[in-house]
């Protein structure tokens, strides 16, 4: 039993010494949180001095604190954007109700299962990253790596906190599992299939924080208008720090990319074999790369229409996108939404109820979201003079999820033979070579302002450090 | 909260966010607790009116992009069209450039509006976005933290930012006379201005921004300038489409070095039949309350008389009329000496018991200096008479250096009065009751 004096060491608030039954809960589960992290967190970091933003408080002085920190001793904290007591329910069948502090009843199963699915993504990734700060490109980026990691812990404390206040001995069982289940564990695999692939290197964390973690912004987002106002604001909390993945993926492709036009413009080449021995990843390899992670990502949303999606729509446990900001009547019964399907082998569009295609609106409002990104990255090889796109593929491309699962589609949707996508699918998705390849380059780069060849340095420092900044102290 | 200061000598700190750099993960807009940032598909901007500089944004943003500044003229503020529209952030205006414009701003003097609040009406009005005159927000002078950003209850709609820079109307000039006494330093005009039939409806408080012919010496057009209407919402002459200005002619800075204001020459020096190139209008909280209890404690210096005027004369119409019996006016009116105060001879020739004028004058040889706060404690009982009543609303207009003075004053008033300071001047700011609008 921890003896953590979680007034101290657990910035709150929640009234967590207030709540004897609650903490207790979180006391039994602290060391197994600290056992998981020993076991499967970031490998052989326990005595690295980290430049860590931790929270203290939610408000904004408080929750950027900056500082060298112990990944083991983070201030794991439980925060809740601040209540409105008169927050009422803005979609759904329950509009227009007052917000639920507590979990009714009849949606106790449907919220768990929310909760659940959601807490798992949050140790996954870290599972999934454990051994990348072996081969960190600098100590800018390992810094960047292990602030990840150890929000996505906070993350899994914001989760499991709900789970123990608001459900019960089931909710604890569920906190238990989550620390159970591993990413990749043939016997206990974590829920969602994307968290279950590697991550084993550079170029594919940058992807997943790109592409993956969106989806934890949208997903976030979407239950930030939840009419239980616990989930609503323990997610918009975190929301604030899912920021800093997406900012490690967008910023960290942007300068792989930036690397490798420098490197062609000094030898005047697009020949990808040339730019593999220069030690840069080829644009088409980062285009495979993308190709993958995108078409992995999107089938976290789920299927195209389900009936689950309508029930959590319209019992208030899930909102859409920016739901606040939407002028249509939040009901949606009667409005109808469009999704593909393939019909004798040809892609169409099929109008549906909108409440049951609301995995499909959140996933396209993910897809607009990372085109918009992609298009920044293109303006590196725009600025460079190279002419070559990154381009999203088509939203049916790779699909192992919903009416498009299995369709065999090229990146530009068009459909194709199952023997062309044999034939052709090193071409469009990161082949063993071309990981091969990237792995290959992953050297670990520790003096500070020092750069791996194959990354630019980026923009600017961490909290307005400078880039050379000792981001990252080994004892 | 740390703060950056926006505005000094007419040049903007204006906060950009780095389109090259910013992700568009939507921390900085929820972060924000007065919602000056927004976004479209494009970019995260932040609305130059609105932002206050109280930093909140600068430590959650994961990228470093939310913490860029670029120094530009008030009104030449970065639009919201314009940050939409960026792929990368503008350059540096060259220093020369910027030091014209300071210039201009600073020999223009205290005959311009030129505080916070109306600077960012005319950045709204640059920027083609909701006007906040009236709303004073320097974080720095704590008796700003005091004044409304709502006008009172019975206050008329206000239309604001109907002509732009880029649009400006021409207005007639048909009348120019000094109010101050000739012959004396620091003249002051009387400028009336007819819109003829183009539409310019106004409001006591308000004020319109004229745009000085010509180019600076680099040869850019000159920056608008913003005044306070000084005449009634039915016109200087009622019936009519026309409003006045009080324009102190500048001829020496700050520092009493001899400069000619660009704006304020130009207008004193305009002939009946000229025509002026006119911005506005601008400002929606420092209005006047329209009940027919409500009474008004007016506190100026020298052309921060001019809205004070305006709405006086309103009144004086309104009274005409019938109304307005039970309301009050109460004026304390600083000048360094009655020649040079503007409208002296006639404020003195207004009924006593439809207004009760108190001057303050700082510069009459043989007599103390005396200052408004001066005289607000010398009339304390009959202020705090007033301040108990919850139709009372209170004006403060004139230089910056006057405001912070009077907003103690005013606390040591209510505090004589055994009234708890810190529940009036909630009470005060929150129902639109204090307005404080100083250059």
């Amino acid at each position: 039993m921890s003896n953590i004096d979680y007034s101290v060491k657990i910035p709150n608030n929640v009234d967590l010494s207030g709540d004897r039954t609650l903490q207790r809960a979180l006391e039994s589960w602290q060391p197994n949180f600290i056992q998981w992290w020993d076991d499967v967190g970031p490998e052989g970091s326990t005595n690295h001095d980290v430049y860590l933003r931790t929270a203290v408080s939610v408000d904004p002085q408080g929750w950027a604190q900056f500082g060298y920190v112990k990944m083991r001793d983070y201030r794991w904290g439980i925060f809740l954007n601040p209540a409105d007591q008169e927050r009422a329910i803005h979609f759904g069948d329950h509009k227009g109700e007052k917000a639920w502090q507590e979990v009714p009843g009849e949606h106790r199963a449907n919220l768990r299962r929310i909760i659940v699915t959601q807490g798992d993504t949050e140790p996954a990734s870290v599972e999934q990253q454990r051994h990348l700060g072996l081969t960190a490109p600098s100590l800018y980026d390992l810094r960047n790596l292990f602030q990840v990691n150890v929000e996505e812990g906070r993350h899994l404390w914001a989760m499991v906190y709900l789970l123990h206040k608001y459900f019960g001995r089931d909710g604890r069982e569920e906190a238990e599992a989550l620390l159970e289940r591993q990413s990749g564990d043939e016997n206990n695999p974590r829920i969602l299939g994307a968290f279950n692939e590697k991550t084993p290197d550079w170029l594919a964390f940058f992807m997943f924080t790109y592409f993956t973690d969106r989806d934890g912004k949208f997903q976030l987002a979407a239950l930030a208008e939840s009419a239980f106002d616990p989930l609503a604001r323990t997610t918009k909390f975190m929301l604030t720090e899912e920021a800093h993945h997406m900012f490690v993926g967008e910023s960290g492709v942007s300068r792989v990319l930036q690397r490798t036009c420098q490197v062609m413009n000094e030898l005047k080449t697009d020949d990808v074999a040339k730019l593999r021995v220069a030690g840069v990843i080829d644009l088409p390899t980062i285009q495979r790369y993308l190709n993958f992670h995108y078409s992995v990502t999107i089938d976290l949303f789920g299927a195209d229409q389900s009936s689950n999606a309508a029930t959590f729509y319209s019992s208030g446990l899930k909102g859409r996108y920016e739901e606040g900001k939407r002028s249509d009547d939040h009901a949606l019964h009667d409005q109808r939404y469009k999704v593909l399907e393939v019909v004798d082998g040809k892609l169409q569009e099929k109008e549906v109820p909108m409440l049951n295609a609301l995995n499909e609106v959140l996933r396209d409002d993910y897809i607009k979201d990372s085109n918009a990104g992609v298009g920044r990255w293109n303006k590196v090889m725009e600025k460079a003079g190279i002419d070559f796109r990154l381009i999203i593929p088509h939203k049916a491309f790779n699909r192992q999820i919903g009416a498009l699962a299995g369709v065999r589609m090229s990146p530009d949707g068009r459909p194709v033979t199952e023997q062309e996508w044999q034939t052709r699918k090193d071409e469009w998705l990161a082949s063993d070579a071309d990981r091969a390849f990237v792995a290959s380059l992953m050297q670990r780069c520790l003096a500070p302002g020092k750069f791996a060849g194959w990354i630019a340095p980026p923009v600017m420092g961490i909290n307005r450090q400078p880039v050379d900044f000792d981001y990252v102290r080994f004892n | 909260m740390s703060t950056t200061t926006m505005i000094e000598n007419g040049i903007l700190n204006q906060h950009l966010i780095d389109p090259e750099i910013c992700i568009r993960c939507n921390t900085c807009e929820a972060t924000c607790p007065i919602g000056a940032i927004t976004h479209d598909d494009t970019n995260y901007v932040v609305m130059a009116d609105q932002c206050n500089g109280c930093m909140d944004c600068i430590s959650p943003c994961p990228t470093g992009s939310i913490d860029n500044w670029r120094k530009v003229p008030v009104a030449e503020a970065y639009s919201l069209a314009d940050q939409f529209g960026w792929e990368a952030l503008p350059p540096e205006l060259p220093p020369e450039r910027l030091a014209a414009a300071a210039l201009s701003s600073d020999a223009a003097g205290s005959a311009e509006v030129e505080d916070l609040s109306q600077a960012q009406a005319a950045i709204a009005a640059v920027a083609g976005l909701a006007s906040n005159a009236g709303e004073t927000r320097e974080a720095e002078f704590r008796s700003a933290a005091f004044g409304a950003t709502v006008p009172p209850w019975s206050a008329a709609h206000a239309y604001t930012n109907l002509y732009g820079p880029r649009n400006p109307v021409s207005a007639a000039v048909v009348g120019n006379i000094n109010c101050t006494e000739a012959g004396f330093d620091n003249e002051t005009h009387h400028i009336v201005l007819d819109f003829g039939a183009m539409p310019f409806p106004v409001l006591e408080g308000q004020s319109i921004a004229i745009i000085p012919p010509g180019v600076d010496a680099n040869g850019r057009p000159h920056v608008a300038r913003q005044y306070s209407i000084a005449s009634a919402r039915n016109g200087e002459r009622p019936g009519y489409n026309n409003v006045a200005l009080t324009v102190k002619r500048v001829m020496q800075d700050h520092e009493g070095q001899p400069v000619r204001g660009v704006a304020s020459n130009y207008l004193c020096d305009l002939k009946v039949g000229d025509a002026v190139q006119v911005i506005g209008p601008f400002g929606h909280s420092f209005l006047m309350p329209n009940h027919p209890r409500s009474h008004i404690v007016m506190i100026c210096t020298g052309t921060g008389s001019a809205p004070m005027r305006a709405m006086t004369e309103w009144r004086r119409r309104l009274r005409k009329s019938g109304k307005f019996d039970g309301g009050k006016l109460m004026l304390f009116f600083g000048a360094r000496t009655p020649q040079e105060l503007p409208y002296f001879g006639p404020l003195q020739n207004l009924p006593k018991d439809f207004i009760d004028n108190n001057f303050a004058f700082s510069r009459v040889a043989g007599i103390p200096k005396r200052y408004v706060q001066d005289v607000i404690r010398e009339r304390a009982i009959d202020l705090a008479e007033l301040l108990r009543d919850d139709n009372t609303h209170i004006y403060v207009c004139g230089l910056k250096s006057m405001e912070e003075g009077v907003v103690l004053a005013l606390r040591d008033v209510i505090v004589q009065a055994e009234l708890n300071w810190e529940n009036v001047a909630a009470k005060l700011k929150q129902q639109g009751r204090l307005h404080l609008e100083t250059y």
